[in-house]
């Protein structure tokens, strides 16, 4: 077994952030399209710490502290609009919200 | 506790980790890598959002394992308590609002998907060559940091420390700010009448 380093950190973010453009592309039902971006947050987040362990200092960990709160935000955003838009039209999935298409 | 004592502790537990290898490192990075993917394809393909939900807090738990591997273990207990504890929450609330049922019946990925797919795996060839490419580039620059006094670096970059103000105290009220603005919007869009 090698020694793991931040490159092993970095495949397993590419992974998860892969993973997370996958599910906003090809799934219709809002909710996981938004749990699809927290996965790509932490995908971010994991790098971030990767490489404040490679240089050996902090900035990294409080720049991922910061992406935590907006994450917070964003959900907290997002689902508001889901619910205001699920009180309107009954449905969660995004190719039949289409208010601004012309 | 004076402050020459206590920094003469930090230095001491900064050469303890520097000098003693982690044990077991390369199993439990794998192992936890694996839980990580997997349950992220799961979130992804499951047709039941709760299953989805339930997934994703696996994936979470196990990137702040990988936070923790890292020296990080503030990261990882804000992982652990936000993410896990916090937003996860919300999301399963949603989806006890929101009825899936009908949702969970029909189909589950839009009439594009190959496009989406494809634009992800182009994507991931992007990071793949990043990756091949730029091997050399990802080589450890620094010691690792203390993990004892983790919490307290922190709090000196986002609260200042002896009177003065942090390099991130500006960041931190903003973000403040930023959160105040989002409770806001979602207790106004989630009323019924404004």
């Amino acid at each position: 077994m090698t020694e793991i380093t931040a490159l092993h950190y970095l495949v397993v973010a590419a992974a998860l952030f892969v993973l997370g453009v996958i599910g906003v592309l090809t799934r219709r039902n809002v909710v996981i399209i938004l749990m699809s971006i927290e996965l790509i947050l932490n995908a971010v987040n994991l790098n971030l710490v990767a490489f404040s362990r490679m240089w050996g200092n902090l900035h990294g960990q409080l720049f991922a502290i910061f992406i935590v709160v907006d994450a917070a935000a964003e959900a907290a955003v997002g689902l508001g609009i889901l619910i205001a838009f699920f009180r309107n039209k009954e449905t969660i999935n995004v190719d039949e919200i289409d208010l601004l298409k012309w | 506790m004076n402050p020459g004592m206590h920094s003469a502790l930090n230095s001491a537990v900064t050469a303890a980790n520097g000098g003693m290898a982690p044990v077991a490192t390369p199993w439990f990075f794998y192992s936890l890598a694996a839980l990580a993917v997997i349950s992220g394809v799961l979130v992804i393909t499951r047709r039941n959002a709760v299953h989805s939900a339930l997934a994703l807090i696996v994936t979470l738990l196990s990137v702040a394992g990988l936070y923790l591997m890292l020296y990080a273990p503030f990261v990882a207990g804000v992982q652990i308590i936000v993410y896990a504890g916090g937003i996860m929450v919300l999301f399963l609330f949603v989806i006890m609002l929101v009825n899936l049922d009908r949702a969970s019946k029909d189909r589950q990925f839009n009439r594009i998907w190959p496009v989406g797919l494809a634009a992800a795996c182009v994507l991931m060839a992007l990071f793949v060559s990043v990756i091949v490419k730029g091997k050399a580039l990802f080589t450890d620059r620094g010691m690792p940091l203390s993990e004892s006094s983790n919490t307290q670096q922190i709090a000196n970059a986002l609260y200042g420390e002896a009177g003065r103000m942090g390099q991130y105290t500006f960041a931190f009220e903003i973000a403040s700010l930023l959160l105040l603005v989002a409770i806001l919007g979602a207790v106004i869009m989630t009323k019924k009448k404004i």
